[in-house]
């Protein structure tokens, strides 16, 4: 089996980060894993697989190293010299991270030559590092503050009157504040921007002590993944700037949650200080972000703030919304029901991007109760309102199967109507680094993109795709496809609103089917749906579809579950209309009554990722105003509706969960369909699509990463990042002067 | 800590009116050039810049001599090439025009054009002085070779350019001609064994837009001893001297 690239820092290869252009990949690699070695560090025997640097076998043993420039995740670069430590036998103490760990080696990190050297970094490193500690931005949690309290020097010896090193700071856009004379030239950043966020523009300019990290001509750093360089960067060079100023980090409380602004579930810290979150970290889960999360991610937060429903919202005679009571207005939907008349499949639920799936069980166990059972979702135009084409039977035929380190197994990809970068940009991640380090092949059916790896365009419609699957395509990626041993076919959800959708699907289909075990096999499941909505995978994992005779019915009564993108020609003019959400957006401009509901920081949800792992979000903060929890308003409102649901807390609504599906509830375990069922699965989708494609053009599924969802759409960071990156337009004065301040 | 007191205190008892007492420090360094790119009306990457036919042909010559994945190990020959084509200087285009022909980024040539300083990434004049100012030629002088040179083409300071665009001088560290020093490189040629006076011949020389002939000015050839042969002095064995007389 071929090896996992789990973490390229793996063997040793210093100074790879001068990486080639995209269409060309780096040659430096990680070597094949061999035996284990042994040796000695402190006087403890440690055992580490062959390649290892010795910073990782120091670790191994127990033994903290400090260290600023080695990063786990990142090539290596070994200039800081921070990690110095004694080896029996080396006439001078070794760079520990540069340096690969040797069978029966004895090595030392505790002793005077050590404590003497590192005492020397430190002091060569803080010489040029201004000393503004209290305004700046890292305190308190600075790599450098840390380790020079626990290794530097405890007296200075400088004493120049003239001052440090000075240098410009760069504008590297609204997401990450610059201020460059803090920087210790460690790289990490310049070692992300190229490896990880494929942006190579970032790079050191200068050398000797004018060494700095910039762009060298004016430019911002386009990139989704930007705000990781602020966690990567060791000192207070590089800070977030929507964060600036606003809180230290011993004043947050922090919260493990889970992202639920693209369909990846990137696992997050929520920092918050009383009500409000104050900014969002990542937190380390190799299964599915390793410690990366998109901008999106990190700063639509400050969209949590504005434009929220506090309270219960009934629309008067003049059309205009007047607050009103929660007892005032579930009553003034029970009337509405009652006035409108509607029964059955006239009554119905859309669910929206951001519905979780305790609020989804309850609101189907809702309407099913009222006898409907048409439970539409809001993808584009009609769309929502049929099953998608991919059934809901089962779930290998939605879900991202091969699961996101999967992607790292495979030697082929065929991206099918996505552009992953905007649909999960850390997934997108994972393809690159994949790509750079080893053999990977991309191709693609689709719009044209930037993906930061390269890729073979096979066509922008179906009927390329055809061609593709019938092997009449020319070309290095065909030929690689064909003899592939992983090959992996990634759908993108867009093609479930797109008229060729179901040929697509079905071709796709008969392709794995027709390829035996080639695509699809017991340890190997190759077929792939790239969901880019949160709630979806949980949708369709409850079964919140309409039936066919609910799609055509003509509803009276519409109930909007943070349906925020529902197509406003869907609802008839006549039907009362509730929207369940936390956001004033289009949901809400269409409502006649209006329920406060929590965002994903201020309730303790479960959400399902795209790979079908279900993971527990927890309330950070509580919901402003009169908002609830957003099942406890679907139960309230069952109440008032006079029917009986069986569960009062949400334990009971677990249970619930667990009764439909108990991978609801295991939180944090993916559960893969076996395969046998993914080929009960594939046999299904084999009928449908099976004329011929309309060969309409595929485009992106997101035109504009920043602004995808209600939460992002509030959110001034992310309405920045969209003039900067996607219009183009040029910041205000005011912020350029704030810039420079 | 309390042994050091004493001497902590020392200077702030003695100094008469509280005057601090510096207890060491380096001359303040200020960098020679600017590490970020500005768009200027001489410099932006709107100025087209490309290599003649004949630069071309040799820069694929030169990209031929690396295994077509390290083509990027091309930079710079390339650079060099373009700079001579440009007038001496590196250009922000000369630049992207690089990168374009290696397929590389562009931060990955503007890296080196900005580590090497032979690179000039500021227009310089036709004649481009280089005054060696290390260790070597300093002991033999050249810190007169430099102020000649400097009070001759009009007071400028090193770094600068003539008004008349015909010079620009910089001090330069150890180009390897600690022989013959002291020394100074116009464009590409080393004039050696310097004095104030041979300095400044040649800078009127070249401001007449001639070219002296480069090497040492003092009249000895390349860096033999200029008190004469003090070895090997009588004539050399032929062949088959002092051998037995049937090899004779």
């Amino acid at each position: 089996m071929k090896r996992r690239v789990s973490r390229c820092a793996g063997s040793v290869h210093v100074f790879s980060f001068l990486l080639t252009s995209s269409d060309r990949r780096n040659i430096a690699s990680t070597s094949a894993r061999q035996a284990d070695i042994t040796l000695t560090v402190d006087g403890k025997q440690v055992t580490v697989p062959q390649g290892s640097a010795l910073i990782q076998a120091c670790e191994a043993a127990g033994s903290p190293i400090p260290r600023f420039c080695y990063h786990d995740r990142l090539a290596i670069a070994g200039n800081c010299r921070m990690c110095l430590v004694e080896v029996a036998r080396s006439p001078k103490p070794v760079a520990s991270c540069a340096a690969p760990a040797m069978q029966g080696q004895v090595v030392f990190t505790n002793t005077p030559l050590v404590h003497e050297a590192r005492e020397g970094v430190m002091e060569f490193l803080l010489a040029n590092h201004p000393l503004d500690c209290p305004i700046c931005d890292q305190g308190g949690e600075c790599d450098l503050q840390d380790q020079s309290i626990r290794y530097g020097s405890d007296r200075t010896r400088f004493h120049e009157i003239a001052g440090k090193r000075a240098v410009s700071n760069k504008d590297l856009g609204p997401i990450v504040k610059t201020s460059m004379n803090r920087c210790i030239q460690c790289t990490r950043c310049v070692r992300f921007a190229n490896e990880v966020a494929g942006v190579e523009d970032l790079g050191t300019t200068g050398r000797g002590n004018d060494l700095e990290i910039g762009m060298y001509v004016e430019k911002m750093m386009n990139s989704e993944l930007s705000g990781n360089v602020i966690d990567l960067c060791p000192v207070g060079a590089l800070t977030s700037k929507p964060y600036a100023f606003h809180a230290r980090p011993w004043e947050l409380k922090n919260t493990e949650s889970i992202d639920v602004l693209d369909a990846v579930g990137s696992n997050i810290r929520v920092d918050s200080r009383g009500v409000q979150v104050m900014r969002v970290q990542p937190r380390t889960n190799d299964d599915v972000n390793e410690e990366w999360i998109s901008d999106k991610t990190r700063y639509a937060y400050d969209g949590l703030r504005f434009q929220r429903l506090t309270t219960p919202l009934i629309k008067g005679p003049d059309n205009r919304f007047v607050a009103a009571s929660w007892p005032d207005a579930l009553t003034a939907i029970a009337d509405g029901l009652n006035r409108t008349g509607a029964a059955g499949n006239e009554i119905k639920a859309v669910a929206g991007h951001l519905a979780d799936t305790e609020s989804l069980v309850v609101l189907k166990d809702l309407m099913n109760r009222l006898g409907s059972d048409n439970l539409a979702s809001d993808l584009s135009s009609s769309y929502g309102n049929a099953p998608p084409m991919y059934g809901v039977d089962i779930r290998s035929n939605y879900s991202f199967n091969s699961t996101i380190p999967g992607i790292e197994d495979a030697d082929a990809i065929l991206l099918v109507g996505t552009n992953p970068r905007h649909e999960a940009a850390v997934l997108n991640s994972r393809i690159r680094k994949s790509w750079l380090h080893s053999e990977l092949v991309v191709g693609m059916v689709g719009a044209r993109a930037d993906t930061t790896y390269g890729y073979e365009h096979l066509g922008d419609d179906a009927k390329a795709l055809e061609k593709f699957l019938a092997g009449k395509t020319k070309g290095e990626f065909t030929e690689r496809w064909a003899k592939a041993e992983r090959p992996m076919i990634i759908l993108g959800s867009m093609m479930a609103e797109h008229a060729d959708g179901e040929s697509v699907l079905g071709m796709l289909a008969r392709y794995v089917s027709a390829s035996g075990s080639r695509v699809m096999r017991e340890d190997w499941n190759g077929f792939n749906v790239l969901q880019r909505v949160a709630s979806r995978p949980a949708l369709y994992e409850i079964g919140f579809v309409p039936s066919r005779a609910a799609s055509s019915a003509t509803p009276k009564f519409i109930y909007l579950l943070n349906a925020d993108e529902v197509d406003p020609a869907s609802i008839p003019a006549n039907a009362f209309v509730v929207y369940q959400g936390h956001h004033g957006d289009r949901g809400a401009a269409l409502a006649d009554v209006c329920l406060p509901g929590a965002a994903y920081t201020e309730k303790s949800a479960t959400w399902v990722n795209t790979e079908g792992r279900s993971q527990l979000g927890r309330a950070a903060v509580p919901p402003p105003g009169a908002a609830r929890e957003d099942w406890k308003i679907v139960r309230a409102l069952a109440d008032v509706l006079g029917v009986c649901l069986p569960y009062e807390d949400v334990v009971g609504v677990r249970d619930r969960m667990w009764a439909i599906s108990p991978a609801l509830v295991r939180w944090d375990g993916l559960e893969r369909t076996s395969f046998e069922f993914a080929k009960v699965g594939l046999k299904s989708l084999s009928g449908i699509g099976q004329k011929t494609p309309s060969g309409e053009k595929i485009g992106p599924a997101v035109s504009n990463f920043y602004q995808t969802d209600v939460v992002s759409r509030a959110s001034v960071t992310m309405a920045q990042c969209t003039r900067a990156f996607v219009t183009g337009e040029k910041e205000s004065g005011k912020a350029a002067v704030e810039m420079h301040a | 800590m309390l042994p050091r007191l004493p001497r902590l205190c020392a200077p702030r008892l003695c100094a008469p009116s509280g005057r601090l007492r510096v207890i060491s420090t380096t001359a303040h360094r200020r960098s020679d050039a600017l590490f970020n790119h500005r768009d200027t009306p001489y410099n932006n990457p709107q100025i087209e810049f490309k290599f003649t036919a004949e630069n071309l042909k040799r820069a694929k010559e030169i990209i031929s001599h690396y295994p077509p994945q390290y083509k990027k190990a091309a930079v710079i020959p390339l650079l060099d090439l373009g700079q001579r084509q440009n007038k001496g200087w590196t250009s922000i285009s000369v630049m992207h025009y690089v990168a374009d022909l290696l397929e590389l980024p562009p931060m990955r040539v503007y890296e080196v054009a900005t580590f090497y300083t032979m690179f000039n990434r500021e227009p310089i004049g036709t004649n481009f002085v280089q005054v060696c100012t290390t260790t070597p030629c300093m002991l033999r002088g050249s810190t007169d070779i430099l102020n000649a040179t400097l009070s001759h083409l009009g007071g400028i300071k090193p770094g600068e350019t003539t008004k008349d665009g015909k010079f620009t001088v910089i001090e330069v560290e150890c180009q390897g001609a600690c022989s013959n020093a002291p020394m100074l490189v116009v464009n590409d040629d080393f004039y050696e064994d310097l004095t104030p006076q041979s300095t400044k011949a040649i800078l009127d020389a070249f401001a007449k837009g001639e070219k002296p002939k480069p090497g040492p000015q003092s009249g000895r050839r390349t860096s033999e001893n200029s008190a004469g042969l003090t070895s090997l002095t009588t004539k050399p064995y032929g062949p088959g001297e002092f051998c037995q007389p049937e090899f004779q």
